[in-house]
């Protein structure tokens, strides 16, 4: 286990080195000088050659990556060039309401797709069966902001179930709801497909039979033999999940008015306000590698069969 | 070819003939529509004068022509993306694949560090550094979107790698090359199909949400994200300025996404389910 560990932890210092390197480089090659940004439009020439200076953006390319990549791992992300502030502090900010609205949407994915796939494995092939399949694959396809607006203009502007934006903070989960809903809506579709596929290969299995043989009942078949069984996958499913919640919540945040960090970036990307960008590039970069690594770990500490087709994988 | 199709379910004919259909209108947009999709008139603004099937947007453009022109643009700009990620996917799963050692170490970092990335906020930062423009969104959605491909496609080969054939074709004396070309890639072509045909239904809904948040092409240009996003400031008054291009883009998307299902039950019905 501890030799796993190990080797899945520096497994991840390339990549990550090399998320530093892509978005220091995206932020290099965009067009136009940062400090002409900074400086102003009225700036002198002299102002821009100090400000370039300050920057450090009159040393060469490799210098400049080295001394960027060294600011971050110090957990300096930089300041926000609209409001000064610093890029980590703002996201430790709003970090918390993506969270919130993630952990939701979450909630309602694994309740609603794990049922929906239950369902449709048991009932496999039949009318049933294909009412959720055609609702999942329904679910895929609606991009998230259709189903953001039809769900803010049905329950929020004719209903008047929830509140249609301002949000006004406070500890209050009703104004996660709905946007939480469309993204959880999303997820729950596919993880509906996978929860039903899985479930079914297990229910096709010897032990299976020896327990229905055994005249166990069909429900602690389906629960204690056969779907905890399933859920492996499923596990894997939700923690590659949050990398789209992240994609997710710039959109969601965007038509419900979450101050969270989908929002942030938005606001930072219309303003064109790089090093904000760059930053929350970044951060969620990092999440996605750290959830990750701690899925694998959790997995491989509960199940060895998986550790070690996981170490004969990294041989291979 | 032949008797996968004779394989196919309702649902994936009807999905293959609503697919047709798509790309009859988008090839046919300039006789199909009744209107010029870019003539504003401020006489017209969201009503729903004589002529204009859909009624007219906050623009007075037609609704209708708007969303027959849109399907090229979705559809055009969906397909290129990729195509061009498929192509960077092939090159790299397959030289990984093949070759294995270290070429496939090193390039499967690279792919695990392009698939840890938010793939809109990466779509995002690329367009900027590119600029506007249809190329610009075609290179974003294709940059990322590689990866995944890539990741399969390796597979595929380290599969195909050690199969008898293949040995068989080396010891004839076969170069890498012609082994690759002759003997891998057609073997990878139903797998190609189907990461195509699902891929492109992410590249679609990709496209549409970038357009969406105005980050895609130039705004004026119909596309069914861009008309969404014009389209919601007006909900309030005009709810289906919202829904029909919506509706549109499931449509297209859903269309895929069985026929992805589909094609990958027919040509591995082992993985079916899967990815």
């Amino acid at each position: 286990m501890l030799e796993f560990t190990l080797r899945r932890i520096t497994g991840t210092i390339p990549v990550l080195l090399g998320i530093l390197f892509v978005a220091f480089t995206v932020l290099y090659l965009i067009p136009g000088n940062p400090a002409l940004t900074v400086a102003g439009p009225r700036a002198d020439q002299e102002t821009i050659d100090r400000i370039s200076k300050e920057m450090g953006l009159d040393k060469p390319v490799h210098a400049r990556f080295f001394s960027y990549a060294s600011r971050v791992c110090q957990g300096n992300l930089g300041e926000s060039v609209v409001s000064g502030k610093p890029v980590l502090e703002s996201i430790a900010e709003k970090f918390p309401y993506t969270i919130k609205l993630a952990l939701i949407a979450m909630l309602f994915s694994v309740v609603i797709g794990v049922i929906t796939g239950i369902i449709g494995a048991v009932t496999n092939g039949r009318w049933l069966d294909r009412l959720c399949t055609f609702f999942s694959v329904t679910g895929i396809s609606i991009p998230v902001f259709l189903s953001g607006l039809i769900f803010l203009y049905v329950f929020a502007v004719k209903l008047r179930w929830f509140p249609t934006s301002g949000f006004r903070g406070g500890d209050s989960l009703w104004p996660f709801i709905l946007p939480a809903f469309t993204l959880g809506i999303r997820s729950a579709a596919f993880l509906a497909r996978i929860v039903r596929s899985s479930l079914i290969e297990v229910l096709n299995q010897d032990f299976i039979r020896t327990a229905r043989a055994k005249g166990l009942k069909p429900m602690r078949i389906l629960l204690r033999h056969g779907l905890v069984n399933a859920l492996i996958p499923v596990v894997t499913v939700i923690g590659l999940d949050l990398s789209s919640y992240l994609n997710g919540s710039v959109i969601v945040e965007t038509i419900f008015d979450l101050p969270g960090i989908g929002r942030f970036a938005m606001d930072a990307i219309l303003k064109r306000d790089y090093p904000v960008i760059q930053g929350v590039v970044l951060f969620g970069a990092f999440i996605f590698i750290m959830v990750n690594l701690f899925i694998d770990l959790l997995y491989a500490y509960i199940n060895p069969k998986i550790r070690d087709e996981m170490m004969r994988k990294s041989e291979k | 070819m032949n008797s996968a199709l004779k394989r196919m379910t309702w649902a994936g004919w009807i999905s293959l003939a609503g697919l047709f259909a798509i790309v009859l209108v988008a090839i046919f947009a300039p006789w199909l529509a009744p209107n010029n999709p870019l003539e504003t008139d401020p006489l017209r603004r969201l009503a729903k004068p004589e002529g204009f099937l859909l009624g007219c947007d906050q623009l007075g453009q037609c609704v209708f022509s708007r969303l027959i022109y849109g399907t090229r643009l979705s559809l055009g700009i969906g397909f290129a993306a990729r195509f061009s990620a498929l192509i960077i996917g092939l090159m790299v799963g397959m030289l990984a694949g093949y070759f294995g050692g270290w070429l496939d170490w090193a390039l499967m970092r690279v792919v695990d560090m392009f698939l840890a990335f938010p793939s809109l906020l990466l779509a995002i930062a690329v367009s900027m550094v590119l600029g506007n423009g249809i190329g610009t969104v075609i290179m974003a959605l294709a940059i990322v979107g590689w990866a995944e491909m890539a990741r399969i496609i390796r597979s595929a080969t380290l599969e195909l790698r050690s199969a008898e054939f293949i040995v068989a074709a080396r010891t004839l004396g076969s170069g890498h090359l012609r082994i690759i070309l002759t003997h891998i890639l057609p073997n990878c072509m139903p797998l190609i199909t189907v990461i195509f045909t699902m891929g492109l239904a992410t590249a679609v809904l990709a496209e549409a949400s970038l357009s969406f948040l105005g980050l895609g092409v130039d705004p004026s240009l119909p596309t069914w994200g861009g008309m969404v996003a014009s389209g919601k400031d007006y909900m309030m008054r005009e709810p289906m300025l919202v829904v029909y291009p919506g509706l549109c883009i499931a449509f297209l998307v859903i269309v895929l996404n069985i026929l992805g299902d589909e094609l990958r039950d027919i040509f591995d019905p082992s993985r079916k389910g899967q990815f």
